[in-house]
């Protein structure tokens, strides 16, 4: 891995000493490449990362989905790769639950909240806002190497000959406090709680610095109102993952405790093969409590990063004025919000107070108000606009279309009555892979595709990532739409095999074709691999606004050096998104151009400005 | 590079550091609040032992108070540059975290001789809660004493005075943070016992 970043920086570095030939040569390689506390190289640096974990959870779930579609083919070609955890050909079951936990794990905090929060929050925080870099550069770089410590622990996890953490991505007690319970509990569950605490930290002293420079380092004439919703939807992030991590950290600190110390917080009365433990008076719906906590916010610190990647570039992109700024951010506010008090819907079955069940039905249900006005605005801001089909807008446009297909699904499972049925089943699992999953990587994607321009100086190729598209969007709803059917069937989630189940018999035909489905998804990610690497290199050359956006981070050099502006920073005089003002020359009007200079197209109101 | 009426800008608005101190003091009161509702959540299941907390915690209290006082005697001082009284009250706020942290100590040794442990067979979530409270925050005060050392041996090359607030000032708002923290853990397990 980091030989590649090696490899994949000589080429900014070109690009980089063009602009700023005066005051680079006093750093050595490592301090500008490795060790840097630069927001965009360490941007850069989480990209890679995230990129290399996602092809590893995407790995994963192809491993389980082969076993899901074919369960009775036998897999002697897995043999030499996975040694022993392919006995005959046929999967581990404990393996098939370590594969299921890792890809969990891996996806919601490897790639779409470090991959996702530390590539687009560092890149475009300085740059859209018009600073120089972060608050703390050196707090940053901390926050990059936490994360990269936490991941090698992960990684190094895969391996352990007792396999990986086993209890699902959410760990619940007593299966992962127990190692004789699962042998993914035994050290393969220590390394993912000590690999977490790592994680949370680093997470903090990242989301720290992005509140900090939204707060106090925004450029002359940029109001919390001119923001771009881009760095609306990041700090709003941040101050989610402010709030919610902690509260992981806690409980993952008191089953740390329970595991190794002896405690029993989560514990009580619990039998294993025959034999009383000593454990009593202590309360696993209690870790559940904690756990989601911060798990419902955190599925909102994979999604609110992408709401403002995909308003911004549908913005650009539809040549119109975002529709509801305004209510965008209120909307934002109001998710960030309720996210806090909507935990105990993921809990409807663990015999909770049905009357405290339907509080959080009530307020889960309030959520799908603040996320329509999100999607009805998106759809107005396309509505009748002079529309550019980048691959950046394929991917936006159809985060909107997944986002309301997900979305409507979780209007059904926020209701504790319909929850007793569909808990714990297929239906469940398509719902959130489409709402935050899928929706979340197309937003990510969309965000790569479009600021590549800004972060290696040169365009991805974009007939390719046009089939990368096209073939990507085909196979999410070709693998998640069959899945609500199953999960309706009551197919449970995280089981091995179903062979033994007379009733499912019939659908095994639908899971053969979810795998396929999925196997070419995955293999369709290749492509833009292909594209991401090969572009760095041999890109076209790209301008320094090549979708004529009014966002500050365009007015930058080409390959933007060390500070960013080679000049004073821009001041900013008007709010982001004045596309097709009528009576402009030009179709954008960016944010650093004066009111003076528009008087064509000033409207009565910005005349007091001039 | 830096132009100058950026720094200037820079100066006008709140230190960051400073802002970024109150943010990670932020997540800190999270992860107390998880502790403390968790223990009222568990405590509400009931089979929760329930016994007496150490006498020595009140002692404890007033020990922590009083090494805030210091504290804020420290930042006067230096305020004020007068630079032997700012020493002598770094060290006062020194030697009174220690006596706070040895005596947390003494707590956890009462508890053991009454037969409350943190862990094994014999122990109830109730004293466990209790050892995980002051544990936890007995680890935030060392890292409060380890910022104190450093400002104690800046203050000691002169690197502390009315010109140069910045890193005690800091260190003061943490101080005062852990302080308070204390008082709202030790009214918390007094209501709640």
């Amino acid at each position: 891995m980091s030989s590649t970043d090696i490899s994949l920086h000589k080429d900014v570095h070109l690009g980089h000493d063009d602009h700023h030939d005066d005051h680079d040569h006093d750093q050595s390689f490592i301090e500008k490449y490795i060790f840097s506390q630069d927001h965009k190289v360490i941007a850069k640096q989480f990209l890679f990362a995230g990129i290399f974990w996602a092809v590893i959870g995407g790995l994963l779930s192809s491993l389980f989905r082969m076993q899901l579609g074919f369960p009775e083919a036998t897999f002697t070609f897995l043999e030499p790769i996975l040694g022993k955890w392919v006995d005959g050909g046929k999967l581990n079951p404990e393996f098939y639950l370590a594969l299921v936990t890792m890809h969990g794990t891996i996806m919601v905090f490897f790639v779409l909240t470090a991959g996702l929060s530390g590539t687009f929050s560092n890149f475009l925080i300085p740059l859209q806002i018009g600073a120089r870099d972060m608050a703390s550069g050196f707090m940053n770089m901390l926050s990059f190497w936490f994360f990269f410590l936490a991941s090698v622990i992960m990684f190094y996890s895969l391996f352990l000959e007792t396999g990986p953490a086993a209890g699902g991505w959410t760990v619940y007690p007593p299966l992962s406090a127990l190692p004789q319970a699962i042998s993914g509990s035994g050290a393969g569950m220590t390394m993912w709680l000590v690999s977490m605490a790592l994680f949370i930290v680093s997470q903090l002293l990242g989301g720290v610095n992005y509140i900090t420079t939204v707060i106090n380092m925004r450029t002359r004439g940029l109001s919390m109102t001119k923001l771009p919703l881009t760095i609306w939807a990041f700090f709003l992030t941040a101050v989610l993952g402010l709030l919610a991590f902690p509260v992981l950290f806690s409980a993952a600190l008191l089953l740390i405790f329970d595991r190794s110390f002896g405690t029993s917080f989560f514990l009580s009365d619990i039998y294993v093969a025959g034999e009383a433990l000593t454990h009593t008076g202590g309360s696993p719906v209690l870790f559940q409590h904690l756990f989601w906590f911060l798990g419902h916010p955190e599925v909102y610190i994979v999604i609110l990063p992408t709401f403002g990647i995909v308003s911004e570039i549908i913005a650009t992109n539809s040549r119109k004025p975002i529709f509801g700024y305004r209510a965008m951010i209120g909307s934002m506010l109001g998710i960030a919000l309720l996210s806090f008090v909507v935990w105990a819907h993921h809990m409807f079955v663990s015999g909770m107070n049905p009357f405290l069940g339907s509080v959080f039905m009530f307020l889960t249900l309030i959520i799908a108000v603040p996320s329509a006005v999100k999607v009805f605005n998106w759809i107005a801001t396309l509505w009748r606009g002079n529309i550019n089909f980048t691959t950046a807008m394929l991917f936006s446009v159809a985060f909107v279309s997944l986002f309301i297909s997900g979305g409507v699904t979780g209007i059904i499972l926020g209701n504790s009555a319909l929850d007793i049925q569909l808990h714990d089943t297929y239906f469940v699992v398509a719902h959130f892979h489409l709402v935050m999953g899928s929706a979340a990587f197309f937003g990510m994607y969309a965000g790569v595709y479009h600021w590549f321009p800004k972060m290696f100086g040169r365009m991805m190729e974009e007939k390719l990532g046009y089939l990368h598209f096209w073939i990507t969007f085909a196979c999410v709803y070709l693998i998640f739409m069959p899945m609500h059917y199953i999960g309706i069937a009551g197919f449970p989630r995280r089981y091995y095999t179903w062979t033994g189940f007379e009733t499912f018999n019939k659908f095994m035909d639908m899971n053969t074709f979810i795998t396929i489905a999925a196997i070419v998804a995955f293999a369709a990610q290749f492509l833009f691999l292909f594209n991401f690497i090969y572009s760095i290199f041999r890109g076209r050359r790209a301008t320094e606004n090549p979708w004529k956006s009014n966002t500050l981070e365009w007015t930058t050099p080409v390959n933007p050096g060390h500070g960013n502006w080679p000049g004073p920073l821009p001041v900013v005089y008007r709010w982001p998104y004045d596309y097709s003002k009528p009576g402009a020359p030009e179709d954008f009007i960016p944010q650093n151009v004066p009111f003076s200079q528009t008087q064509s197209s000033n409207l009565p109101h910005e005349r007091d400005t001039e | 590079m830096i132009m100058n009426p950026e720094l200037q800008a820079e100066q006008r608005r709140v230190n960051p550091l400073k802002f970024m101190l109150i943010l990670l003091i932020v997540s800190i009161v999270m992860m107390f609040a998880a502790f403390t509702s968790a223990y009222i959540v568990r405590r509400e299941e009931g089979n929760w032992l329930e016994f007496d907390l150490p006498a020595v915690l009140i002692i404890n209290t007033v020990v922590l108070i009083l090494s805030s006082i210091f504290m804020q005697w420290a930042y006067a001082s230096a305020k004020k540059d007068n630079l032997k009284n700012l020493k002598i009250a770094l060290l006062l706020t020194i030697v009174a975290g220690t006596a706070f942290l040895i005596g947390q100590w003494q707590g956890w040794g009462e508890l053991v001789r009454n037969n409350v442990y943190f862990g094994g067979s014999t122990s109830n979530p109730s004293g466990s809660f209790l050892y995980v409270l002051t544990g936890v925050h007995a680890f935030h005060l060392i890292t409060g004493l380890i910022f104190l050392i450093i400002v104690v041996i800046s203050a000691l090359k002169y690197k502390v005075h009315s010109r140069n607030l910045n890193r005690i000032e800091l260190c003061t708002i943490y101080w005062h943070f852990l302080g308070a923290l204390w008082i709202y853990l030790y009214v918390f397990l007094v209501l709640n016992h």
